[in-house]
């Protein structure tokens, strides 16, 4: 397989010390694996996320991922921009069609952005990791470089909202998308179709200024793999991985269950199956251990 | 004669028949018990080679009578299409081996339903004649069109195109109709995003030049006479002349007539000059001139309007349309739009409840609305106050609250009548009312019919039959522009609400249903269902007692009476279900190939066991249109049949003879099940009331039993769809299971 | 004329309709609505709005400008795209929502201490700070918003929470002293006040 080169848009939540480091760590080794090249857009910002339409408004907020574009066709010319991150993905996609449709949106926006000396031309193609995966690696292409089955396991494939909708992966439903389910397969590991809260909303930021309301979704997406008999969830997208694991005992608290379920990414999965260390797959990240894939990762 | 009679018997062996069967013993049964002269095997009947075998046979062997014993009759029909000789089929595959289980111990009985099937086509075939045309045909290739709207303007273009020549008559002064007056149309064409030109000043000149075309204005129809090829129709002018003309088949388009909206007080109409009607409203843009439409009270531009959908129609208060135009949501979007295009910022709101926009532009002409910033707000209006400005109360039914809006004029989206005669049957629904509610309707309608459009001079009314609200009734689903008359065709919004489209599309198939009925009619053919037969009903004037049954139950009002009161058959009026047949009680009405005596002759020969063989027989009398089709799946499905049933194809059930039942009774039958069509309302009978004659002609069998000592459930009636392919063959088994539980009849001998 | 009359005759007229038209991120949609309620019954926090989607789409067409413009429902949007996913007629009724609340936030009458609109602009803020989020000190404000004593409270309910970021290496409480940031700061600063300035531009005044 030829080497794919990209140009990579990490986001902010993968940068160290933050909430989805553990993301960017197992999905460098992924990439490692399937002969990607991470080539990280230079002095990347910020793409305003889901929530900070409230505080910037329309064209501020554009204008973000205009710069991340202006700055990854200078720098990393000809090469399609990914993002592993959900919203980095969907923020810079929606810029670059928003700019693409409205002229007027176009020219204001490279107004700003010559203020910082850039200038937009919005040529590049804008990916999520998985679309690297499903439609250039494929899932055989997958499937070939497993060295360590995940047998055994059961996995509740949770591809949450934005990796989803409006955009989602070529070929796909929005209600019942198959994807991380044939990835979950490709390593060996067991998918559950049934599963119901495959596209419910964790309550993305809002879990932060709606604790309750999103803890509410929360539990039932956690109560649906137990259901189904999963021994973990896995899912594509940062803030789906961290609400749906880091508020557990919250959950537990208020609810009077006793959540216990390991959350992690399609691309720990993969870094255990192609046979990389604990440490490669980031499964030291977790806070609540993957026990299952660390004995895997440990054999 | 009986000499010039041939019969032959033929016996397919093909697709299994020869595997399941004995072909031998049927082969004898059909010399020895069904007297056919011949008979012969064939592995492939309807193969080149059988077929072939056949024809030679009529050729060099004068055969006369055929009797094919294969298929259901309604497979291979254009193999089997021998014209030049009386024709029937045992339906052998269908009817036998496919709904029989393969095993040995049924052997016995399979090939017992073989051998009736075969002595019953043999004893139909003895009794049947060649059908041929009465002769009192000729081709008359004229058209009449009544009504000069876009409908019958679209009918006369259409069927002069086709080299018709057309009589177009109007009752007014100019072409056009309804919508000659119109500001704009609906759009018919892609983008469908605003309103289109009026298509009427075109469709005018294009029937000016038409050579084929006359155009009688100012005109009625003062007389209609005799039948399809051979109408006599009497045009009278306003000015008192009157012209005959000799039609071939008729296009009543008589159209549509606005709801009087008087009957809406509650919003104001007739109180304020600012409360119109949508067919009002395009006088107002006409009036427009191009400028801002302008209020009717004191010519201020209207700078805002607020349509009220439904206005009098979906509604079961007094004095309101049970039933939606149609149309009147679209027309609401266009007229909505006129104000757009000539108003400037105009507010428009339409306040709807269930918005419908039908048709290949509907929902791009609504969206074409929106985005003309016309506002749909989900509500019900209760109440117009008039004054300077308008106040239109409603409730919202999104923000669920009764709220109100004010505006400079009102629209009522009010719904359409149709344009017809009166109803001939409005007496009998007098006199059937089952109670008093019911009766003074009837009554309060009989009194107010409309004077007649067509006046034809016929035993059972003036006018074209309604089915409800005053359309004129038809088949809606197999036949829409079938009437009850046979070669007069009601096209456009008589018919149903429509728009113009429709109308136009409606008109088009209406046309050329007239001119099949001049062609069918100069041939001596029916008309639909049964196309291109050529049998027709006639009788033993001897044996009549013009007891006028079947001039009176004739679903097709085809037969009229002579000055003594015998019937007079109108072959090219006639539609062939034997519904006539089936109604008379001394049983002198017979086609040469469908008669009381073929029916009977195949009941009687049915082999009846003794009583000690315990083999039941139970007679299936299945309408040919539904329930056998039905019975023709099921067996191509698998579905199992019990081999106690013989089933008999009726043109109807309506043909049906109360002597049948009898008869079979009276010889052994321990069941009888009638299958016939849907037959309320909402009918399903292709002779549309010839099932619910067959209902009411039935109800009076049970005296038939009790005079014979026998259990009321041995003879049932049901009503069958063509869908029915699993129930038709369960009702059939039902019966077996009944006579099971009831024992066999006691008339076995 | 009264207040009363005045208040019905703007019922049911398209002013706002051109108002949110114009102003309203989206906003040229509005009209397209066809009322059917599927976005209203695809919102996984649906029952929290006091005016679904429909509602409000239904509000704009009324005229009602003050209901719509006061609501605190357009902040229940979680930003799922259920209702853009499933529109039969392709409204984009994230966004519109979005533009709503933001257009009620511009206006000031956005509810007072609504929290997801308290969070977008500390999000926001904390954003344009560095030109990338600061995790720690977007949490800490968050928990710090409603002051220091309510903090403290906030801070001490989710400790166990923060440790256990610490200890999978997803916090770093170094991260309070600088951070993350991208290194042409300044550009980035006036490439963002230079949008804000086209946009503030680009409101038209209907009041």
């Amino acid at each position: 397989m030829a080497k794919i080169e990209l140009s990579f848009y990490p986001g902010c939540s993968s940068q160290k010390g933050a909430t989805s480091s553990n993301y960017l760590v197992s999905a460098q080794t992924m990439c490692e694996e399937l002969d990607i090249q991470l080539n990280e857009i230079p002095d990347w910002n910020c793409c305003g996320a889901s929530i900070g339409y409230g505080g910037g408004g329309e064209l501020p907020r554009l204008t973000l991922s205009a710069r991340n574009i202006a700055l990854s066709e200078e720098h990393n010319s000809g090469q399609e921009i990914v993002a592993t991150c959900a919203a980095c993905w969907l923020s810079t996609r929606e810029a670059k069609e928003r700019l693409h449709e409205d002229e007027q949106m176009f020219k204001d926006a490279n107004a700003a952005l010559s203020e910082a000396g850039l200038k937009y031309e919005g040529e590049s193609n804008v990916r999520h990791m998985v679309e690297v995966l499903v439609e250039d690696i494929g899932f055989d292409g997958i499937k070939s470089k497993v060295k360590k089955p995940l047998e055994g396991l059961k996995i509740a494939g949770y591809v949450g909202c934005q990796t989803n909708r409006p955009f989602g992966i070529a070929g796909e439903s929005f209600e019942n998308p198959q994807y991380l389910d044939k990835i979950v397969e490709s390593v060996g590991a067991d998918s559950i179709p049934t599963y119901e809260k495959k596209v419910q909303c964790c309550g993305g930021a809002l879990a932060f200024s709606e604790p309750e309301k999103s803890q509410e979704m929360i539990k039932g997406i956690i109560e649906a793999a137990y259901d189904n008999g999963a021994d973990m969830i896995v899912t594509p997208c940062p803030l789906c991985q961290a609400n749906v694991e880091i508020y557990q005992d919250n959950i537990n608290e208020t609810y009077g269950t006793k959540f216990n379920m390991p959350v992690v990414y399609y691309s720990t999965l993969m870094s255990v199956a192609f046979g990389r260390s604990a440490t490669d797959a980031a499964l030291n990240g977790q806070v609540i251990p993957a026990k299952k894939l660390e004995e895997i990762a440990n054999k | 004669m009986a000499d010039d009679k041939k019969f032959a018997g033929y016996v397919c062996t093909g697709c299994g028949l020869g595997e399941r069967l004995d072909a031998g013993q049927l082969e004898t049964t059909a010399t020895r018990d069904g007297k056919m002269q011949s008979c012969k095997q064939h592995e492939m009947l309807c193969s080149a080679e059988g077929v072939q075998m056949i024809k030679d046979d009529i050729a060099n062997d004068d055969v006369t009578h055929v009797m094919i014993a294969a298929c259901s009759r309604r497979a291979k029909v254009e193999a089997f299409n021998f014209t030049d000789v009386a024709l029937t089929r045992a339906n052998l595959r269908e009817g036998v081996i496919w709904v029989r289980p393969d095993t040995d111990e049924n052997k016995e009985t399979t090939q017992e339903m073989a051998d009736d099937y075969i002595r019953m086509a043999c004893a139909e075939l003895k009794s049947m004649a060649k059908p041929s045309a009465s002769g009192e045909q000729s081709l008359n290739k004229n058209i009449l069109v009544v009504g000069g709207g876009i409908t019958g303007m679209t009918a006369a273009i259409e069927a002069a195109a086709a080299g018709y020549p057309v009589h177009l008559v109007e009752k007014n002064g100019a072409l056009g109709g309804a919508v000659g007056s119109y500001y704009k149309v609906i759009p018919t064409r892609s983008p469908y995003d605003a309103p289109a030109e009026n298509p009427v000043p075109a469709l005018s000149e294009a029937i000016e030049a038409d050579g084929n075309i006359t155009v009688h204005l100012n005109s009625t129809i003062t007389k209609t006479d005799g039948a399809p090829g051979r109408f006599s129709v009497d045009i009278a002018t306003e000015s008192g002349s009157t012209e005959t003309i000799s039609i071939g088949a008729i296009i009543q388009a008589s159209g549509w007539k606005p709801y009087d909206a008087n009957q809406l007080p509650e919003f104001a109409y007739g109180k304020s000059q600012d409360v119109v009607t949508n067919h009002e409203l395009e006088a107002l843009a006409v009036a427009a001139n191009g400028g801002p439409i302008k209020r009717p009270s004191d010519g201020k531009e209207v700078q805002s309007v607020c349509f009220i959908q439904n206005a009098g129609q979906c509604s079961d208060k007094d004095g309101h349309l049970t039933y939606f135009a149609g149309v009147t949501d679209l027309v609401s979007i266009k007229q909505a739009m006129y104000f757009k295009e000539l108003n400037g910022e105009c507010d428009t709101t339409i306040l709807f409840d269930n918005l419908r926009t039908p048709g290949a532009g509907g929902e791009d002409f609504y969206r074409a609305g929106q985005n003309a910033m016309v506002t749909f707000s989900k509500g019900i209006a209760s109440e117009v106050v008039p004054g300077d400005s308008l106040t239109v109360k409603f409730e919202d039914k999104i923000l669920n609250e009764q709220t109100e809006m004010a505006c400079d004029l009102v629209v009522l989206a009010t719904g359409m009548e149709p344009n017809s005669g009166p109803d001939p049957y409005a007496q009998l629904t007098v006199d059937m009312a089952e109670d008093e509610e019911e009766k003074a309707k009837a009554q309060a309608i009989l009194e107010n019919a409309p004077p007649s459009i067509l006046n034809l001079q016929y035993r059972q009314g003036t006018d074209l039959p309604h089915l409800k609200n005053g359309f004129t009734d038809s088949h809606f689903i197999c036949f829409p522009y079938e009437t009850r008359r046979t070669g007069i065709y009601s096209a456009g919004p008589v018919r149903r609400p429509m728009d113009i489209q429709q109308a136009r599309d409606d008109a088009t198939g209406a046309a050329l249903k007239a001119i099949q009925a001049a062609e069918n009619a100069g041939l001596g053919r029916a008309a639909h269902p049964r196309s291109g037969d050529l049998s027709f009903p006639s009788f033993r004037k001897e044996g009549c007692t013009q007891c006028k049954r079947c001039t009176v139950e004739c679903p097709f009002g085809a037969i009229n009476e002579d000055e003594e009161g015998y019937p007079m058959y109108n072959e090219s009026r006639c539609r062939r279900c034997g519904t006539c047949m089936g109604a008379c009680p001394v049983r002198v009405i017979s086609f040469e190939n469908y008669s009381v005596e073929t029916v009977n002759q195949q009941i009687k020969n049915v082999d009846i066991p003794e009583e000690w063989d315990e083999k039941p027989r139970i007679l299936v009398l299945a309408c040919e249109n539904d329930a056998y089709p039905a019975l023709d799946q099921a067996a191509q499905a698998g579905v199992e049949i019990n081999p106690w049933a013989r089933v008999i194809p009726v043109r109807c059930l309506g043909s049906v003879s109360l002597s049948w039942v009898t008869d079979a009774l009276n010889n052994g039958y321990d069941g009888i099940v009638m299958m016939g069509c849907r037959r309320d309302d909402d009918y399903q009978c292709h002779f549309v009331r010839g099932s619910a004659m067959a209902a009411e002609r039935m109800s009076k069998v049970g005296d038939t039993l009790d005079t014979l000592n026998l259990e009321p459930e041995r003879v049932i009636l049901h009503e069958v769809a063509i869908t029915d392919v699993e129930r038709a063959p369960q009702l059939i088994n039902d019966m077996a299971e009944t006579v099971e539980k009831i024992g066999l009849s006691p008339f076995k001998f | 004329m009264s207040d009363l009359n005045t208040a019905m005759i703007e019922k049911y007229r398209s002013s706002f309709l051109k108002e949110v038209e114009a102003n309203v991120e989206e906003g040229e949609w509005v009209k397209m609505c066809m009322q059917c309620g599927v976005c209203s019954g695809s919102c996984p926090l649906g029952k929290h709005w006091e005016h679904p989607p429909q509602e409000i789409f239904m509000m704009i067409r009324a005229g009602k400008r003050d209901d719509v413009l006061s609501s605190d429902s357009m902040w229940m949007c979680t930003s799922c795209y259920n209702c853009i996913a499933r529109c039969p007629r392709g409204l984009p009724i994230t966004h519109i929502m979005h533009g709503l609340a933001v257009y009620s936030k511009r206006l000031g009458l956005t509810p007072q201490k609504q929290p997801t609109a308290e969070f977008s602009q500390i999000f926001w803020d904390n954003l344009m700070k560095k030109g990338r989020v600061n995790e720690l000190k977007l949490g800490l404000s968050m928990y710090f918003k409603d002051g220091f004593g309510q903090g403290i409270k906030n801070a001490m309910a989710n400790q166990k929470l923060g440790q256990n970021m610490m200890k999978a290496k997803r916090m770093n409480a170094m991260e309070f002293f600088g951070g993350h940031s991208v290194k042409d700061l300044s550009g980035f600063q006036k490439m963002v006040k230079k949008a804000q300035e086209i946009e503030e531009g680009n409101i038209k005044d209907f009041k």
